[in-house]
C-alpha cells in the first residue's frame, strides 16, 4: 500500500486533475472555438454599445448573441442533467412541453382575446401558471418513466407528438400578439440596462440550482439512483419519487425558458418555437461528459456545454453558414467533442498518461 | 517448456492507480491437474486471472503456453480463447433466453449458415459426454443453476481448451450441484485439461485439487502440493501470520439469557411478504445474536427482508420494544433502528459509481433527510473514521467503492449500516465470497456488537460460521420455519437432522 501511495502522489497533480476534470472539454472546446474565431476574424468579439429603436442603451456583438441565445439551453440543461442522471434516460419533449408553457402565458395575458390592448393579468400569475402546468406535464412524464417502467424516450415521446396540438389548442389556434412593451423585457432588455435580461435568468437558475445542490441532497439521491435503484431503495430512498422529482424540475426549467422565448418575439408559432431544442439539450449534458446512462453527473459541465453548442451555432453563421446546412455542419463538429468527451475515451487517455509515466519512472 | 507444463506465467507485474496489484508473480499449470489459487480478497487472485485471459494488460512479465514457442502476447480475452484458454465466470455470462445449443455455439460459428441440425446433434454429444444433464434443445433459463454452470464448462471444452479457468464456480451451489460439477472437473483432469479453480471454500480446495498456489498482497507467496499443507497451515499462509483466531471464536460460549421480563427489541407475529414465504413468528432480544438457516432458497433472506420492508409486507404484526410498529419499506425500518446488509452486494449494496465515502454515509443520510445534507468535513470525517476501525482497504475514500475487493466492499456496506447506529442489524450472508481474514473479522465484529447491546441477526450459508456466532438459529425449509434451536442443540448434527425434517 505504501508503494501504492508514491505511485499516485508523484505525478504531476494539478495538470493530471485539470485533464480529469469534467468541465476540461467541454471549457478547451469554447476555448478552440474561441481562437478558432480569433485568427479568422478578430472582430466577432468586438462588443459595441448601441441605441435601440426605444432610445435605451443596448450591447450587442457575437459574444453578446451567443450569452443572450445560449440562455433558454443553459436553462435546460439543468434539467436535463438531472433527468439523465436519475432516470438514465432523455426527454425528448421539452421542446413542445416549452410550447405549451410559451401558450398558457399567453392565454392568460390574452384572456382570450387574440389582440388584447392592456394584459389582462399580471405577467408573474401568468409565468406562475405556466410553472405548475409544465411541472405538471414533467410528472406525467416521471409517472410514466417511473412508475409504469416505459423507456424515457418512449414516455416523452408522447408529448413531443402531442405537445405542440395542446400547445395550438390551448389558444383555440390564434397566434396572439401582446403589445405591452414590459412584456418584451424578459426576451430583450430593461431599460437603462444594457445586457439582455434572459442572460440574468440564466444566471439566476444557475445560482439556484447551485444551492439546491449545495444545501440539500438532491446530487446524492439522484446520483445514487441512477446508479443503483434496488440498492437505493434498500437504503431508504424512494427511486420513483426521485425521478419523477427530477422530471418536475425539468418542468420548471422549461417554464422559464418559455417565458423567455414568447417574451422574445411578444407571440408564439406553435410549429417553431423551440423547434429541435431538445436535442440540442441532451447535447449539452453528453458534450459535458455526463453518462447518458445515467448516474454520476456535473451540472456545470452539462451548463458549459450548452454554451459550446451556442458558441458553434453562431460562429457558423457567422461564417455565411446557410440555415438549412447548418445542422450538418454542427454534427460533424459535434461528433468529434462526443467521441472526446465520452467516458471510455476520457479513461482510455487516463490509461495512456499512466503508462507514459510509468515508461518515465522505469527509465 | 517442460512436457507435462501446459501454462507458465513468470515474474507478472500489474499496476493500478495507486496499488501494485501484482507483483512479480509467479504460476505454473501442468497437463491433467486441478489447481487452486488461493489468497485473501485483494491479494491479485482476480487479477492475475484477468492478466492471463487478456482483460487487463501487464506492465511486466511472461506467459508461456504449451505448444508455443517464446513468450504469447495475450491483448483481448479473445486472444486467450483462440489460444486454448477458457474461463467460467462467478456469474453466468451465458444467456438465458436462448437454447442450450445456441449457448454453446454463440460467437463462435463461421461462414453465415447456420446448420441447426447439426448444431443440435453436436451439442446433445458433448453433453452426453460430459454427462451434463441438459438436452441442446431446451432453453438455458431452464436448466438449474449448477448445469447451466456446467454448460458454460462444455462450451470451454469444446472449444478445445488447455487450460480452463474457474472463477469461484461453486457459490451459487447447493452442495450436491457442488458434487456434480467436482465430477465433470475430475473427468476433465482425466482428459488432460489443466483447470484453475478460485474458490473461498477451503474444503472443496481439498476435496477435488491437486495443487495449490497461495497468493497474498499482489506476490506469490508459493506453490505447494496438496498433501504437503494442512489447512491451519493454509489459512495462516493466506493471512500471513500465524492464526488461532479460528479456533479462538469457536471457543466462546453461545448461550444468551434475555432475563425474565425482557421486552424483545422486535416481536413479530404472523408476518408474510409477498416473496412467497409461510407467515412466521420471530423474537430479538437486546443483545442477542440469532440467525436463520436453512438450505439455499429455503426462505431464509425473505424472511430477513419482510422484517426490514424490502419485500411487500402483506400480513402479520410487529412490535418493536414492545410497541406496535407499521414496517411497509425500509425507511420505515431505518427509522425504527433496523439496519440491512442485504445478500446479493452488487445489485442491493454498493452504489458502485459512488466513493467509498457517499456509501459509508448514504444510508445515515436518508435518514437525516433531504435539506440537511452532511457537510464534506463531516462526510470526510465519518469516512476517515470507519475506513480505520473496520480497516478497510482502499486507495482514499474518493476512489469509487466498484474498484475495492469484494470483501472491502462488503466492509463499506457494513460500516454505512453501522454509521446508522442501529440496535437491531441484519447481516444477509456478510461473509459470501469474502476472504478467510475478513469473515473471521466480520465475526468477531458480530459478537462485539452484541456484547455492547446491539441485536443481530445472522444468515450464512457456512453452518460452522452460524454455529460460531448464534444463540439461537432458526431453521428453515421449503419457505417455512420449521425449527428454532438453542444451547445444547446448537451442533452440527441437530440443525441438519432439523434441515432435513430429520425425525429419524
Amino acid at each position: 500500500m505504501a508503494n501504492g501511495e508514491n505511485v499516485k502522489k508523484s505525478s504531476s497533480g494539478s495538470w493530471k486533475n485539470l485533464i480529469r476534470n469534467q468541465c476540461f472539454i467541454p471549457i478547451a472546446a469554447l476555448l478552440l472555438l474561441a481562437v478558432f474565431n480569433l485568427i479568422a476574424d478578430p472582430s466577432f468579439f468586438k462588443i459595441t454599445l448601441g441605441y435601440n429603436s426605444a432610445g435605451d442603451p443596448v450591447l450587442s456583438g457575437f459574444i453578446i448573441n451567443i450569452i443572450n441565445n445560449g440562455s433558454e439551453l443553459a436553462i435546460l440543461a439543468i434539467g436535463m442533467t438531472l433527468v439523465t442522471a436519475a432516470s438514465g434516460g432523455q426527454d425528448i419533449s421539452v421542446g413542445a412541453a416549452i410550447a405549451i408553457a410559451g401558450s398558457v402565458i399567453l392565454r392568460v395575458l390574452c384572456g382570450g382575446n387574440a389582440r388584447p390592448e392592456t394584459l389582462q393579468a399580471p405577467i408573474i400569475v401568468a409565468f406562475l401558471v405556466a410553472c405548475v402546468v409544465a411541472m405538471l406535464f414533467g410528472a406525467f412524464n416521471g409517472v410514466l418513466v417511473a412508475y409504469f417502467k416505459i423507456q424515457p424516450m418512449i414516455a416523452t415521446l408522447i408529448l413531443y407528438t402531442a405537445g405542440r396540438s395542446i400547445a395550438a389548442w390551448i389558444n383555440n389556434n390564434e397566434l396572439p400578439v401582446i403589445s405591452d412593451p414590459k412584456f418584451a423585457y424578459f426576451g430583450g432588455f430593461i431599460p437603462g440596462i444594457p445586457i439582455p435580461t434572459p442572460c440574468f435568468i440564466a444566471i439566476a437558475c444557475m445560482i439556484v440550482i447551485g444551492i439546491v445542490l449545495k444545501v440539500t441532497n438532491l446530487r446524492l439521491y439522484t446520483q445514487a439512483v441512477g446508479i443503483n435503484q434496488s440498492s437505493s431503495k434498500l437504503n431508504g430512498l424512494n427511486p420513483e419519487l426521485i425521478k419523477v422529482m427530477a422530471f418536475v424540475i425539468l418542468g420548471l426549467c422549461v417554464a422559464v425558458a418559455g417565458l423567455i422565448k414568447v417574451s422574445r418575439v411578444s407571440s408564439i408559432n406553435y410549429s417553431v418555437i423551440a423547434k429541435d431544442i431538445e436535442m440540442d439539450a441532451i447535447l449539452a449534458v453528453a458534450l459535458g461528459g455526463n453518462a447518458l446512462s445515467g448516474g454520476k453527473f456535473s451540472m456545470a459541465a452539462s451548463i458549459i456545454g450548452a454554451f459550446v453548442i451556442q458558441f458553434l451555432t453562431t460562429t457558423l453563421y457567422k461564417f455565411g453558414v446557410p440555415a438549412t446546412a447548418l445542422p450538418a455542419y454542427k454534427a460533424v463538429v459535434v461528433i468529434l467533442l462526443v467521441i472526446v468527451s465520452a467516458p471510455t475515451v476520457r479513461e482510455y487517455f487516463d490509461t495512456m498518461m499512466k503508462k507514459m509515466k510509468l515508461k518515465k519512472e522505469v527509465a | 517448456m517442460e512436457d507435462n507444463i501446459v501454462l507458465k506465467m513468470r515474474n507478472i507485474h500489474k499496476i493500478f492507480p495507486g496499488v501494485r496489484a501484482l507483483q512479480g508473480v509467479d504460476f505454473t499449470l501442468r497437463k491433467g491437474e486441478i489447481h487452486a489459487l488461493m489468497g485473501e480478497n485483494g491479494a491479485g487472485k482476480s487479477t492475475l486471472i484477468k492478466v492471463l485471459t487478456g482483460v487487463y494488460g501487464k506492465e511486466d512479465g511472461e506467459i508461456f503456453l504449451d505448444g508455443t514457442e517464446g513468450p504469447v502476447a495475450i491483448h483481448s480475452p479473445q486472444d486467450a480463447q483462440n489460444m486454448g484458454i477458457s474461463t467460467v465466470y462467478q456469474e453466468i455470462t451465458l444467456c438465458p433466453n436462448l437454447t442450450v445449443a445456441e449457448n454453446m455455439f454463440i460467437g463462435r460459428t463461421k461462414g453465415t449458415v447456420q446448420n441447426w441440425k447439426k448444431m443440435n446433434a453436436d451439442t446433445d454429444r458433448i453433453l452426453q459426454s460430459l454427462e451434463v444433464p441438459a438436452k441442446a434443445a431446451q432453453q438455458l433459463g431452464t436448466c438449474s443453476l449448477a448445469v447451466q454452470q456446467m454448460i458454460a464448462i462444455a462450451r470451454a471444452v469444446d472449444m478445445e481448451c488447455k487450460v480452463l479457468i474457474l472463477d469461484e464456480p461453486t457459490s451459487s451451489l447447493d452442495e450436491q450441484e457442488v458434487e456434480k460439477l467436482f465430477k465433470l472437473m475430475r473427468d476433465l483432469r482425466a482428459k488432460g485439461v489443466g483447470i484453475i479453480f478460485v474458490t473461498h471454500f477451503l474444503e472443496q480446495v481439498y476435496e477435488v485439487c491437486d495443487r495449490i498456489t497461495v497468493m497474498r498482497d499482489g506476490k506469490l507467496v508459493g506453490e505447494y502440493e496438496i498433501e504437503n499443507l494442512p489447512r491451519v497451515q493454509l489459512v495462516s499462509k493466506m493471512l500471513g501470520k500465524e492464526v488461532d483466531d479460528l479456533s479462538d471464536i469457536k471457543s466462546e460460549v453461545k448461550t444468551f439469557d434475555a432475563g425474565k421480563d425482557a421486552v424483545p427489541v422486535l416481536e413479530a407475529e404472523g408476518l408474510v411478504s409477498n416473496a412467497g414465504i409461510k407467515p412466521f413468528d420471530f423474537h430479538i432480544n437486546k443483545g442477542e445474536v440469532n440467525g436463520f438457516t436453512g438450505l439455499l432458497g429455503s426462505g431464509r433472506s425473505e424472511c430477513v427482508r419482510a422484517i426490514f420492508g424490502a419485500d411487500r409486507v402483506t400480513g402479520g404484526k410487529v412490535k418493536m420494544k414492545g410497541k406496535d410498529v407499521k414496517i411497509a419499506k425500509p425507511l420505515d425500518a431505518m427509522k425504527n433502528g433496523i439496519a440491512y446488509l442485504p445478500e446479493d452486494r452488487k445489485v442491493d449494496g454498493i452504489v458502485g459509481d459512488l466513493s467509498v465515502r457517499d456509501n459509508i454515509i448514504l444510508a445515515q443520510q436518508v435518514l437525516k433527510g433531504f435539506f440537511k445534507p452532511f457537510s464534506k468535513a463531516e462526510a470526510n470525517k465519518v469516512a476517515d473514521e470507519y475506513i480505520k476501525l473496520l480497516n478497510i482497504k482502499t486507495a482514499s475514500k474518493d476512489t469509487p467503492i466498484k474498484s475495492l475487493s469484494g470483501g472491502n466492499q462488503q466492509k463499506v456496506i457494513l460500516a454505512r449500516w453501522l454509521f446508522t447506529h442501529p440496535e437491531y442489524l441484519i447481516l444477509d450472508e456478510p461473509t459470501r465470497g469474502i476472504d478467510v481474514g475478513t469473515k473471521v473479522d466480520i465475526q468477531k465484529l458480530v459478537l462485539k456488537l452484541a456484547s455492547e447491546g446491539m441485536s443481530v441477526t445472522f444468515i450464512s450459508s457456512e453452518l460452522d460460521e452460524m454455529l460460531r456466532t448464534c444463540s439461537r438459529l432458526i431453521v428453515m425449509r421449503d419457505r417455512k420455519a420449521v425449527g428454532e434451536l438453542t444451547g445444547d442443540d446448537l451442533n452440527q448434527g441437530t440443525v441438519m437432522n432439523t434441515i432435513a425434517g430429520g425425525d429419524k
